[in-house]
Protein backbone atom coordinates (compact mmCIF):
# COMPACT_ATOMS: atom_id res chain seq x y z
CA UNK A 1 0.00 0.00 0.00
CA UNK A 2 2.64 2.57 0.16
CA UNK A 3 6.48 2.37 -1.61
CA UNK A 4 9.26 -0.16 -0.18
CA UNK A 5 10.47 1.23 2.89
CA UNK A 6 13.92 0.65 4.46
CA UNK A 7 12.45 -1.38 7.57
CA UNK A 8 11.41 -4.42 4.81
CA UNK A 9 7.86 -3.70 6.14
CA UNK A 10 6.73 -3.03 1.90
CA UNK A 11 3.13 -4.69 1.92
CA UNK A 12 2.42 -4.61 5.47
CA UNK A 13 -1.05 -3.69 6.47
CA UNK A 14 -0.87 -1.00 8.52
CA UNK A 15 -4.41 -0.92 9.74
CA UNK A 16 -4.27 -4.73 10.88
CA UNK A 17 -1.15 -3.74 12.97
CA UNK A 18 -3.85 -0.82 14.45
CA UNK A 19 -6.11 -2.86 15.52
CA UNK A 20 -3.51 -5.03 17.05
CA UNK A 21 -2.45 -2.48 19.01
CA UNK A 22 -5.73 -1.46 19.91
CA UNK A 23 -7.53 -4.74 20.72
CA UNK A 24 -4.45 -6.59 22.28
CA UNK A 25 -1.77 -3.76 23.61
CA UNK A 26 0.34 -5.48 20.96
CA UNK A 27 3.60 -3.82 20.97
CA UNK A 28 5.70 -5.93 18.41
CA UNK A 29 2.77 -4.32 16.43
CA UNK A 30 3.60 -0.61 17.56
CA UNK A 31 7.22 -1.05 16.69
CA UNK A 32 6.37 -1.92 13.37
CA UNK A 33 4.42 1.32 13.26
CA UNK A 34 6.66 3.90 15.30
CA UNK A 35 9.59 1.91 12.66
CA UNK A 36 7.46 3.08 9.55
CA UNK A 37 5.60 6.49 10.45
CA UNK A 38 8.16 7.37 12.73
CA UNK A 39 10.44 8.52 10.30
CA UNK A 40 7.59 9.92 7.85
CA UNK A 41 6.32 11.99 10.71
CA UNK A 42 9.93 13.29 11.77
CA UNK A 43 10.03 14.74 7.59
CA UNK A 44 6.16 16.01 8.16
CA UNK A 45 7.70 17.98 10.69
CA UNK A 46 10.46 19.15 9.66
CA UNK A 47 8.96 20.21 6.71
CA UNK A 48 6.43 21.85 8.79
CA UNK A 49 9.64 23.96 10.21
CA UNK A 50 10.31 22.00 13.45
CA UNK A 51 14.42 21.41 13.86
CA UNK A 52 15.10 17.55 14.02
CA UNK A 53 15.21 17.65 17.97
CA UNK A 54 11.89 19.35 18.34
CA UNK A 55 10.71 16.98 15.60
CA UNK A 56 11.82 13.81 17.21
CA UNK A 57 9.76 15.02 20.37
CA UNK A 58 6.83 15.62 18.88
CA UNK A 59 6.96 12.17 17.10
CA UNK A 60 7.08 10.85 20.06
CA UNK A 61 4.37 12.64 21.73
CA UNK A 62 2.20 11.52 18.65
CA UNK A 63 2.90 7.90 18.88
CA UNK A 64 2.11 7.80 22.38
CA UNK A 65 -1.19 9.10 21.59
CA UNK A 66 -1.27 6.79 18.85
CA UNK A 67 -0.84 4.20 21.47
CA UNK A 68 -3.11 5.50 23.48
CA UNK A 69 -5.74 5.92 20.82
CA UNK A 70 -5.29 2.62 19.09
CA UNK A 71 -8.72 1.26 20.32
CA UNK A 72 -10.83 3.81 18.98
CA UNK A 73 -9.25 3.41 15.67
CA UNK A 74 -11.93 1.86 13.23
CA UNK A 75 -10.20 0.65 9.49
CA UNK A 76 -13.83 0.68 7.99
CA UNK A 77 -13.39 4.78 8.19
CA UNK A 78 -10.17 5.91 7.89
CA UNK A 79 -6.93 4.40 6.54
CA UNK A 80 -4.17 3.77 9.11
CA UNK A 81 -2.10 6.71 7.58
CA UNK A 82 -4.82 9.23 7.38
CA UNK A 83 -5.62 8.46 11.07
CA UNK A 84 -2.36 9.00 12.08
CA UNK A 85 -2.40 12.11 10.12
CA UNK A 86 -4.83 13.55 12.46
CA UNK A 87 -3.32 12.22 15.72
CA UNK A 88 -0.21 14.02 14.57
CA UNK A 89 -1.29 16.99 13.38
CA UNK A 90 -3.86 17.46 16.61
CA UNK A 91 -0.91 16.51 19.00
CA UNK A 92 1.42 18.93 17.13
CA UNK A 93 -1.19 21.80 17.68
CA UNK A 94 -1.55 21.09 21.31
CA UNK A 95 1.96 21.14 22.24
CA UNK A 96 2.05 24.16 20.40
CA UNK A 97 0.07 26.11 22.08
CA UNK A 98 0.91 24.83 25.27
CA UNK A 99 4.13 25.86 24.51
CA UNK A 100 2.31 29.13 23.78
CA UNK A 101 0.09 29.63 26.83
CA UNK A 102 2.73 27.87 29.78
CA UNK A 103 -0.46 25.98 30.41
CA UNK A 104 -2.81 23.51 29.72
CA UNK A 105 -4.07 23.24 26.66
CA UNK A 106 -7.84 24.70 26.10
CA UNK A 107 -9.95 22.48 24.06
CA UNK A 108 -8.96 21.43 20.59
CA UNK A 109 -11.39 22.52 17.70
CA UNK A 110 -9.72 19.68 15.94
CA UNK A 111 -10.85 17.26 18.13
CA UNK A 112 -14.09 16.55 17.89
CA UNK A 113 -15.40 12.98 17.84
CA UNK A 114 -17.74 14.53 15.21
CA UNK A 115 -20.29 11.81 13.81
CA UNK A 116 -18.77 10.05 10.48
CA UNK A 117 -18.98 12.17 7.74
CA UNK A 118 -19.87 9.01 5.35
CA UNK A 119 -22.61 7.95 7.62
CA UNK A 120 -24.88 10.34 7.16
CA UNK A 121 -24.05 11.63 3.71
CA UNK A 122 -26.37 10.51 1.27
CA UNK A 123 -23.17 9.58 -1.00
CA UNK A 124 -24.27 7.19 -4.04
CA UNK A 125 -21.27 5.03 -3.55
CA UNK A 126 -20.85 2.76 -1.31
CA UNK A 127 -17.85 2.90 1.22
CA UNK A 128 -15.21 1.81 -0.76
CA UNK A 129 -12.26 0.01 1.23
CA UNK A 130 -10.35 2.77 2.96
CA UNK A 131 -7.22 1.11 1.55
CA UNK A 132 -7.92 1.46 -1.77
CA UNK A 133 -9.58 5.16 -1.65
CA UNK A 134 -6.16 6.04 -0.30
CA UNK A 135 -4.32 4.69 -3.60
CA UNK A 136 -6.39 6.55 -5.18
CA UNK A 137 -6.32 9.80 -3.77
CA UNK A 138 -2.40 9.23 -4.12
CA UNK A 139 -2.69 8.67 -7.08
CA UNK A 140 -4.72 11.52 -7.58
CA UNK A 141 -2.49 14.24 -6.14
CA UNK A 142 0.43 12.48 -8.34
CA UNK A 143 -1.33 13.79 -11.11
CA UNK A 144 -2.90 17.42 -9.75
CA UNK A 145 -1.32 20.31 -12.41
CA UNK A 146 2.05 21.46 -10.45
CA UNK A 147 0.26 25.04 -9.37
CA UNK A 148 -2.59 22.79 -7.74
CA UNK A 149 -0.04 20.55 -6.18
CA UNK A 150 1.98 23.27 -5.23
CA UNK A 151 -1.10 25.32 -3.48
CA UNK A 152 -1.55 21.82 -1.35
CA UNK A 153 1.77 21.22 -0.52
CA UNK A 154 1.68 24.50 1.23
CA UNK A 155 -1.44 23.98 2.75
CA UNK A 156 -0.30 20.91 4.32
CA UNK A 157 3.46 21.28 5.25
CA UNK A 158 4.28 24.95 5.42
CA UNK A 159 1.17 25.20 7.85
CA UNK A 160 -0.25 28.21 5.52
CA UNK A 161 -3.31 29.24 5.17
CA UNK A 162 -4.86 31.02 2.04
CA UNK A 163 -3.90 34.19 2.68
CA UNK A 164 -0.34 33.93 3.58
CA UNK A 165 0.13 31.52 0.45
CA UNK A 166 -1.44 33.82 -1.79
CA UNK A 167 1.02 36.56 0.28
CA UNK A 168 4.24 33.90 -0.26
CA UNK A 169 3.42 32.96 -4.43
CA UNK A 170 2.30 36.88 -4.81
CA UNK A 171 -1.15 35.85 -6.39
CA UNK A 172 -4.55 37.04 -5.91
CA UNK A 173 -6.51 35.07 -2.94
CA UNK A 174 -8.49 34.39 -5.47
CA UNK A 175 -6.53 32.09 -7.22
CA UNK A 176 -5.01 30.03 -4.29
CA UNK A 177 -8.67 30.23 -3.34
CA UNK A 178 -9.71 28.42 -7.03
CA UNK A 179 -6.88 26.31 -6.95
CA UNK A 180 -6.94 24.54 -4.13
CA UNK A 181 -10.70 24.31 -4.98
CA UNK A 182 -10.26 22.86 -8.39
CA UNK A 183 -7.54 20.20 -6.52
CA UNK A 184 -10.12 18.71 -4.20
CA UNK A 185 -12.75 18.40 -7.12
CA UNK A 186 -9.86 16.71 -9.12
CA UNK A 187 -8.99 14.55 -5.40
CA UNK A 188 -12.81 14.02 -5.03
CA UNK A 189 -13.19 12.84 -8.92
CA UNK A 190 -10.21 10.57 -8.47
CA UNK A 191 -12.30 8.69 -5.56
CA UNK A 192 -15.71 8.84 -7.93
CA UNK A 193 -17.57 11.25 -6.21
CA UNK A 194 -19.41 14.16 -7.78
CA UNK A 195 -18.95 17.79 -6.76
CA UNK A 196 -20.85 18.40 -3.68
CA UNK A 197 -24.13 20.55 -5.13
CA UNK A 198 -23.05 23.14 -2.22
CA UNK A 199 -23.98 26.80 -2.70
CA UNK A 200 -20.96 28.48 -1.27
CA UNK A 201 -19.98 26.69 -4.83
CA UNK A 202 -22.41 27.66 -6.91
CA UNK A 203 -21.84 30.78 -5.85
CA UNK A 204 -17.89 30.87 -5.99
CA UNK A 205 -17.23 34.30 -7.93
CA UNK A 206 -13.55 33.61 -7.87
CA UNK A 207 -12.21 33.50 -11.70
CA UNK A 208 -10.09 30.10 -12.31
CA UNK A 209 -6.48 30.70 -12.70
CA UNK A 210 -5.70 30.59 -16.80
CA UNK A 211 -4.84 27.29 -17.81
CA UNK A 212 -0.93 27.93 -17.65
CA UNK A 213 -0.89 29.65 -14.01
CA UNK A 214 -1.22 33.16 -13.21
CA UNK B 1 -30.12 21.60 11.13
CA UNK B 2 -29.01 19.59 8.30
CA UNK B 3 -29.64 21.83 5.67
CA UNK B 4 -26.93 24.73 5.88
CA UNK B 5 -26.97 26.93 3.08
CA UNK B 6 -23.81 28.98 3.36
CA UNK B 7 -20.70 26.69 3.88
CA UNK B 8 -16.56 27.79 4.30
CA UNK B 9 -14.79 27.25 1.14
CA UNK B 10 -13.27 24.21 0.36
CA UNK B 11 -9.75 25.84 0.47
CA UNK B 12 -11.04 26.89 4.51
CA UNK B 13 -11.87 23.30 4.94
CA UNK B 14 -8.65 22.48 3.04
CA UNK B 15 -6.37 24.61 5.84
CA UNK B 16 -9.00 22.78 8.33
CA UNK B 17 -7.78 19.43 7.31
CA UNK B 18 -4.18 20.13 6.88
CA UNK B 19 -3.89 21.98 10.56
CA UNK B 20 -3.54 25.63 8.96
CA UNK B 21 -6.26 26.96 10.77
CA UNK B 22 -5.42 29.76 12.72
CA UNK B 23 -7.23 28.23 15.76
CA UNK B 24 -10.85 30.87 16.17
CA UNK B 25 -11.41 30.45 12.56
CA UNK B 26 -10.91 26.00 13.67
CA UNK B 27 -13.45 26.61 15.74
CA UNK B 28 -15.68 28.12 13.52
CA UNK B 29 -15.68 25.90 11.45
CA UNK B 30 -16.05 23.02 14.22
CA UNK B 31 -18.80 24.02 15.10
CA UNK B 32 -20.27 24.41 11.40
CA UNK B 33 -19.14 20.76 10.57
CA UNK B 34 -21.74 19.72 14.03
CA UNK B 35 -24.33 20.72 11.34
CA UNK B 36 -23.18 19.90 8.10
CA UNK B 37 -22.11 15.96 6.99
CA UNK B 38 -21.39 17.42 3.40
CA UNK B 39 -18.60 19.62 4.95
CA UNK B 40 -17.43 17.09 6.81
CA UNK B 41 -17.37 14.57 3.87
CA UNK B 42 -14.60 17.45 2.46
CA UNK B 43 -13.05 18.05 6.17
CA UNK B 44 -12.45 13.66 5.86
CA UNK B 45 -11.04 13.80 2.41
CA UNK B 46 -8.82 17.01 3.20
CA UNK B 47 -7.51 14.66 5.78
CA UNK B 48 -6.84 11.49 3.69
CA UNK B 49 -4.54 13.63 1.12
CA UNK B 50 -2.98 13.99 4.87
CA UNK B 51 -2.42 10.94 4.81
CA UNK B 52 -1.41 10.53 1.33
CA UNK B 53 1.00 13.11 2.18
CA UNK B 54 2.23 12.21 4.80
CA UNK B 55 3.01 8.16 3.81
CA UNK B 56 4.29 9.42 0.64
CA UNK B 57 7.27 11.45 2.42
CA UNK B 58 10.25 10.81 2.40
CA UNK B 59 11.47 9.38 5.51
CA UNK B 60 13.99 11.24 7.78
CA UNK B 61 15.94 8.82 10.06
CA UNK B 62 15.18 8.78 13.97
CA UNK B 63 17.65 8.86 16.50
CA UNK B 64 19.36 5.74 17.31
CA UNK B 65 17.20 5.44 20.84
CA UNK B 66 13.84 6.14 19.19
CA UNK B 67 12.54 3.11 18.99
CA UNK B 68 13.74 2.45 22.74
CA UNK B 69 12.37 5.48 24.28
CA UNK B 70 9.34 5.36 22.65
CA UNK B 71 9.04 2.31 24.07
CA UNK B 72 9.82 2.68 27.60
CA UNK B 73 7.32 5.27 27.31
CA UNK B 74 3.95 2.78 26.53
CA UNK B 75 3.36 2.39 29.98
CA UNK B 76 3.48 6.10 31.57
CA UNK B 77 0.44 6.78 33.24
CA UNK B 78 -2.20 8.36 31.05
CA UNK B 79 -3.42 12.46 32.17
CA UNK B 80 -6.89 12.14 33.39
CA UNK B 81 -8.92 13.18 30.55
CA UNK B 82 -10.20 17.09 30.06
CA UNK B 83 -13.29 17.91 32.35
CA UNK B 84 -16.48 17.15 31.08
CA UNK B 85 -18.85 19.95 30.81
CA UNK B 86 -21.67 19.70 33.33
CA UNK B 87 -24.85 19.84 30.91
CA UNK B 88 -25.55 23.31 31.74
CA UNK B 89 -24.60 24.11 28.57
CA UNK B 90 -27.35 26.38 26.42
CA UNK B 91 -29.21 24.71 24.11
CA UNK B 92 -27.69 26.47 21.18
CA UNK B 93 -23.87 26.06 22.16
CA UNK B 94 -22.62 23.44 19.66
CA UNK B 95 -20.09 20.93 21.60
CA UNK B 96 -16.99 22.62 20.07
CA UNK B 97 -17.77 26.05 21.63
CA UNK B 98 -19.09 24.63 24.58
CA UNK B 99 -15.60 22.49 25.22
CA UNK B 100 -13.66 25.40 24.70
CA UNK B 101 -15.92 27.57 27.16
CA UNK B 102 -15.45 24.53 29.33
CA UNK B 103 -11.43 24.82 28.95
CA UNK B 104 -11.35 28.56 29.49
CA UNK B 105 -14.22 29.11 32.50
CA UNK B 106 -13.40 25.72 34.13
CA UNK B 107 -16.42 22.95 33.99
CA UNK B 108 -18.84 24.57 35.70
CA UNK B 109 -19.18 27.75 33.62
CA UNK B 110 -22.37 26.53 32.35
CA UNK B 111 -23.98 27.05 36.06
CA UNK B 112 -22.82 30.16 36.85
CA UNK B 113 -24.67 33.18 36.05
CA UNK B 114 -24.04 34.17 32.56
CA UNK B 115 -23.49 38.04 33.44
CA UNK B 116 -20.18 36.79 34.99
CA UNK B 117 -19.19 35.11 32.00
CA UNK B 118 -18.43 38.22 30.87
CA UNK B 119 -21.12 39.66 28.25
CA UNK B 120 -19.71 42.85 27.38
CA UNK B 121 -21.94 46.08 25.78
CA UNK B 122 -20.23 46.73 22.92
CA UNK B 123 -22.86 49.14 21.28
CA UNK B 124 -26.63 49.63 21.49
CA UNK B 125 -28.28 46.38 21.13
CA UNK B 126 -24.92 44.40 21.09
CA UNK B 127 -23.03 42.62 23.43
CA UNK B 128 -19.96 40.35 22.81
CA UNK B 129 -18.38 37.50 25.42
CA UNK B 130 -14.84 36.50 24.45
CA UNK B 131 -14.34 32.82 23.63
CA UNK B 132 -10.81 32.59 23.91
CA UNK B 133 -7.47 34.24 24.44
CA UNK B 134 -5.99 35.61 21.93
CA UNK B 135 -4.82 33.11 19.50
CA UNK B 136 -1.67 31.88 18.48
CA UNK B 137 -1.49 33.23 15.01
CA UNK B 138 -2.75 36.57 16.88
CA UNK B 139 -6.68 36.22 16.18
CA UNK B 140 -9.26 36.23 17.99
CA UNK B 141 -13.00 34.37 18.47
CA UNK B 142 -15.81 36.25 20.22
CA UNK B 143 -19.78 35.64 20.69
CA UNK B 144 -22.38 38.34 19.66
CA UNK B 145 -25.68 38.60 20.57
CA UNK B 146 -26.93 41.23 18.31
CA UNK B 147 -30.91 42.19 19.44
CA UNK B 148 -33.55 41.86 16.30
CA UNK B 149 -33.14 44.67 13.93
CA UNK B 150 -29.81 45.98 15.20
CA UNK B 151 -27.64 46.72 12.65
CA UNK B 152 -23.91 45.92 13.51
CA UNK B 153 -21.61 49.03 12.81
CA UNK B 154 -20.24 48.94 9.31
CA UNK B 155 -16.89 47.47 9.61
CA UNK B 156 -13.82 46.21 7.75
CA UNK B 157 -11.21 43.37 8.33
CA UNK B 158 -7.50 42.90 7.43
CA UNK B 159 -7.66 38.71 7.72
CA UNK B 160 -10.03 35.85 7.09
CA UNK B 161 -13.41 36.31 8.57
CA UNK B 162 -15.66 33.67 9.31
CA UNK B 163 -19.03 33.67 11.45
CA UNK B 164 -21.15 30.94 12.53
CA UNK B 165 -24.68 31.36 13.35
CA UNK B 166 -25.85 29.97 16.39
CA UNK B 167 -29.00 30.74 16.80
CA UNK B 168 -30.97 33.27 15.09
CA UNK B 169 -30.48 34.97 12.02
CA UNK B 170 -28.72 37.68 10.27
CA UNK B 171 -28.51 39.21 6.53
CA UNK B 172 -25.93 41.78 5.23
CA UNK B 173 -25.12 42.74 1.66
CA UNK B 174 -24.51 39.52 -0.29
CA UNK B 175 -27.22 36.90 1.85
CA UNK B 176 -29.28 35.88 4.69
CA UNK B 177 -27.59 33.59 7.15
CA UNK B 178 -29.35 31.25 9.04
CA UNK B 179 -28.75 29.18 12.35
CA UNK B 180 -25.92 26.82 11.42
CA UNK B 181 -24.82 28.91 8.36
CA UNK B 182 -21.17 30.22 7.82
CA UNK B 183 -20.43 33.49 6.18
CA UNK B 184 -16.69 33.63 4.99
CA UNK B 185 -15.23 37.57 4.10
CA UNK B 186 -12.50 37.64 2.31
CA UNK B 187 -9.78 40.60 3.59
CA UNK B 188 -10.98 43.85 2.86
CA UNK B 189 -14.48 42.74 2.49
CA UNK B 190 -16.68 45.76 4.28
CA UNK B 191 -20.05 44.21 5.50
CA UNK B 192 -22.76 45.23 7.97
CA UNK B 193 -24.77 42.43 9.43
CA UNK B 194 -28.23 43.25 10.33
CA UNK B 195 -29.83 41.07 12.86
CA UNK B 196 -33.47 39.35 11.62
CA UNK B 197 -36.52 38.18 13.61
CA UNK B 198 -37.72 38.30 16.65
CA UNK B 199 -35.24 37.19 19.20
CA UNK B 200 -31.66 37.93 19.46
CA UNK B 201 -29.21 36.53 16.35
CA UNK B 202 -26.32 35.01 18.51
CA UNK B 203 -22.81 34.11 16.22
CA UNK B 204 -19.68 33.00 16.76
CA UNK B 205 -17.19 35.18 15.09
CA UNK B 206 -13.75 34.72 14.30
CA UNK B 207 -10.80 36.48 12.75
CA UNK B 208 -7.31 36.04 12.07
CA UNK B 209 -4.58 38.32 12.63
CA UNK B 210 -4.99 41.26 10.20
CA UNK B 211 -1.69 40.50 7.74
CA UNK B 212 -1.89 43.45 5.74
CA UNK B 213 -2.20 47.11 5.93
CA UNK B 214 -3.97 49.00 3.18
CA UNK B 215 -2.10 52.27 3.96
CA UNK B 216 -3.22 55.29 6.59
CA UNK B 217 -6.61 55.34 5.32
CA UNK B 218 -7.16 51.51 5.60
CA UNK B 219 -5.63 51.44 9.21
CA UNK B 220 -7.31 54.28 10.28
CA UNK B 221 -10.80 53.09 9.48
CA UNK B 222 -10.03 49.45 11.27
CA UNK B 223 -13.16 49.81 13.73
CA UNK B 224 -13.04 50.88 17.34
CA UNK B 225 -14.85 47.70 18.23
CA UNK B 226 -11.41 45.91 16.86
CA UNK B 227 -12.90 43.43 14.27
Amino acid sequence: MSQPDPAGDAGSDWSALLVAVGQRRDRAAFARLFAHFGPRLKSYLMRLGAQPNQAEDVVQEAMLMVWRKAHLFDPQRAEAATWLFTIARNRRIDLLRRDGRGGPAASLPWEDNLPDPVDETPLPDERLDQTRQAEQVRRAIATLPPEQAQVVHLSFFQEMAHGAIADHLDVPLGTVKSRLRLAMKRIRQGLGKDTFGKDTLAEETLPDPPPTGA
Amino acid sequence: MTDTRHHPSEATLMAFAAGALDEGLALVVSCHLVSCPACRALVAEGEMIGGALLDSSQPAPLADDALSRMMARLDEPEPPPPPATDGNAPAWMPAPLARQMNALHGPSWAAQARRSLGWRWLAPGVRQLSVMRRTRGGGTARLLSIAPGTTLPHHDHGGLELTCVLDGAFHDERALYQTGDVAELEPDTPHQPVAEGNHPCLCLIANEQPTRFSGLVGRLTQPLIGF
